[in-house]
């Protein structure tokens, strides 16, 4: 199995590469390494909410408040900087606020056995509202906010800005979370089989909890990052991206039926993704276009994500059981 | 999807209970008395409401929807889902407004309409029932995709100019107060009425939603029923996306957009188990009256939309939430 997957990420690599080739043909300055790490820097976001978006993912939930838990954290962490509060505050706020706001999603899951997709549809309605009590439908823009708060994330640290060291960072820490921790095998065991991993001794709702809390903390750091770097905020920031951070997941090789995937499967998805999004206004094409690009690539993806799950037999076991 | 759900049984119904209790105790009858709440309360708090034109326009903010949710709710109950509606809806809009820069006539305009709705349905269908893939995932994927071309065609810009016949469709009346929307709905009503509760299709739909593999070996054909779901699905969006693009009078990429929410909404509201097996088109129909009527007096007393989506949301998860809250406070006592 993990064979297969490795192949899977290769496969993936290997498109990210040709789709580059491809453009670098006609558009060398696109492979200056200056842009490349402008394309990663971009799609730094990306990442690390399909790490998080991931984690709930093999747990067989899904976030859609995901990008709703975003733009609240960054619309509040704004307001505390026009407020004054010092950046040392901001951040944990942030942070915190969103493994809130992911705590009340795995609750309903957990504690209510609730649908995680219906649950997550109606927070992310609701958290949006919240914005929009909170600031009177008002913009926070460039002027109010203190010149630390915006200049952090583009920050210079060995070349690269801080937006994409956070990213690097997540990968990392992800990487030993998932891989070496009792927490990310129980996220495989919860999503895989949940009748076995009670009898491992896992508890399945406070393993989906946890996920969501990892989900929502991420997406809190994450709002304040997108807010200071694109130094404006209002209820419609990141409006759509959790459709993007799931189309990362599903390109990346993680099976919506939950307990397959990996960080490095994430971290590709969202990459090509990426790198789509940053070619289409090089090489002239109408940025209009992404919306269906991305699209096609769920549907392509879980289409393959099928035909390679289906030669387990997993899917027959998972309906068998699956009846009640 | 929820892991843990898997433990716990299905509640049977207790045929024990006589069907009047039944009927008393069930979340229909429930619905009705809140219907009715509602209403008064509207009528003391604007001097407004009771104004029969008034109540009249009140309509639309369901009419649309309500299309989608009665097929929509046979989809939930046979365990599927489809949140690519509003997609839909937004396809078929740009197509009648490119059939309108070719020149085509009022007729031209609902089949075009109808088409792509029934064409993208099937397209939802043969993804989930042909090559067997997730329904989340797949009207996720569509409900991009789809929506995605509308932004291609269009862009930031928008088609106006429709025929001046197409706008009795979203304008015009039948009779007196009554809206050919409010006509084409209640009769829809009727006939899915009919579909889901007398005929073996409907019973199809039930025997899927329960156990679909127990469907399959007692000789229904599963993936069929599930394709006509889908097709539906998309046909009522189409027709939904006719009556809407009427009404406007425009189309933008972003029309209708967020209606899949409160179309699953309406559909959970109206008693509809969200993992399939239970529910009833009355009660969606009932469901649909309460948020129209809710959101009607919230518009008379000038609350933002976007308060009212909060609402939306909170009705969606309160309605699931609350009764397994009381269960388990029941259980917790006796």
């Amino acid at each position: 199995m993990s064979r297969m997957l490795k192949s899977r990420e290769a496969l993936l690599a290997l498109a990210i590469l040709v789709l580059i080739g491809l453009i670098a043909t006609r558009f060398p300055e696109f492979v200056a390494p200056s842009n490349l790490a402008n394309v990663f820097n971009d799609t730094a976001p990306l990442i690390i909410l399909a790490l998080a978006q991931m984690v709930v993912i093999l747990t067989k939930c899904i976030d859609l408040s995901i990008a709703a838990t975003l733009a609240l954290c960054g619309m509040v962490a704004a307001m505390l900087d026009v407020a004054g509060v010092p950046m040392v505050v901001i951040l944990p706020v942030a942070m915190a606020l969103g493994a809130c706001l992911g705590a009340v999603n795995g609750l309903l899951v957990w504690k209510l056995n609730i649908p995680p997709i219906v649950v997550t549809l109606g927070t992310m309605t609701i958290y949006r509202g919240i914005i929009f009590l909170i600031s009177g439908g008002k913009w926070i823009n460039d002027q109010q906010m203190s010149p630390l708060f915006k200049s952090l994330p583009r920050a210079d640290i060995l070349g690269l800005p801080v937006l994409s060291w956070c990213a690097i960072a997540v990968v990392a820490i992800f990487a030993v979370l998932v891989g070496r921790t009792a927490l990310g095998r129980s996220f495989f065991a919860v999503g895989g089989n949940a009748h076995a991993a009670v009898y491992t001794g896992i508890n399945v709702g406070r393993t989906q909890f946890a996920a969501f809390v990892l989900s929502g903390t991420l997406a809190g750091l994450v709002g304040y990052l997108w807010v200071a770097r694109y130094a404006v905020a209002y209820v419609d920031i990141a409006s759509g991206f959790e459709l993007d951070v799931v189309a990362a997941c599903v390109i990346g090789g993680i099976s919506i039926a939950g307990g397959v995937g990996s960080v490095g499967g994430a971290l590709l998805g969202a990459l090509f993704l990426g790198v789509i999004k940053n070619a289409l206004p090089v090489i002239g094409i109408s940025p209009f276009w992404q919306m269906a690009i991305s699209g096609t690539a769920i549907i392509l993806a879980i289409a393959v994500n099928a035909t390679e799950g289906r030669s387990r037999g997993r899917v027959i076991l998972k309906s068998a059981e699956h009846v009640a | 999807m929820s892991g843990a759900s898997v433990a716990k049984g299905r509640h049977l119904p207790n045929s024990l209970t006589s069907p009047a209790a039944r009927m008393v105790k069930s979340w229909e009858s429930l619905l009705l008395v809140v219907v009715v709440v509602i209403f008064i309360v509207n009528s003391f708090a604007s001097p407004y409401f009771l104004d029969p034109w008034n109540l009249s326009d009140a309509t639309y903010n369901f009419t649309e929807k309500l299309m989608i949710a009665f097929a929509m709710a046979p989809l939930i109950i046979a365990g599927e889902i489809d949140l690519s509606v509003a997609s839909i809806m937004a396809l078929a809009s740009t197509a009648m407004g490119y059939a309108v820069t070719q020149g085509a006539g009022t007729p031209e305009l609902v089949g075009v309409g109808v088409t792509v709705g029934l064409l993208c349905g099937v397209f939802n269908a043969v993804l989930v029932t042909g090559i067997g893939l997730p329904s989340i995932v797949v009207t996720i994927g569509t409900m991009s995709l789809f929506r995605g071309i509308s932004y291609i065609v269009l862009g930031d810009k928008a088609y106006t100019g429709y025929p001046a016949g197409f706008a009795y469709f979203g304008q015009g009346y039948v009779w007196y107060v009554f809206s050919f929307e409010l006509i084409l709905v209640a009769l829809l009503a009727v006939a899915f009425g009919v579909l889901l509760h007398r005929t073996n299709f409907g019973r199809a739909v039930y025997a899927i939603g329960n156990n679909a593999t127990a469907a399959l070996f007692s000789g229904i054909r599963v993936g069929r029923v599930k394709f006509i779901l889908f097709l539906l699905t998309g046909v009522m969006s189409g027709v939904a996306s006719v009556c809407l693009t009427s009404r406007l009078g425009s189309t933008r990429p972003s029309i209708a957009l967020g209606t899949e929410l409160e179309v699953v909404t309406m559909v959970v509201l109206g008693g509809v188990n969200i993992l399939g097996g239970s529910g009833t088109i009355p009660g969606v129909v009932l469901a649909a009256l309460v948020m129209g009527l809710v959101t009607f007096g919230f518009g008379l007393l000038n609350v933002p939309g976007i308060v009212m989506s909060i609402f939306i949301g909170l009705l969606l998860i309160g309605v699931i939430a609350l009764p397994r809250l009381w269960a388990q406070f029941r259980a917790r006592r006796g």
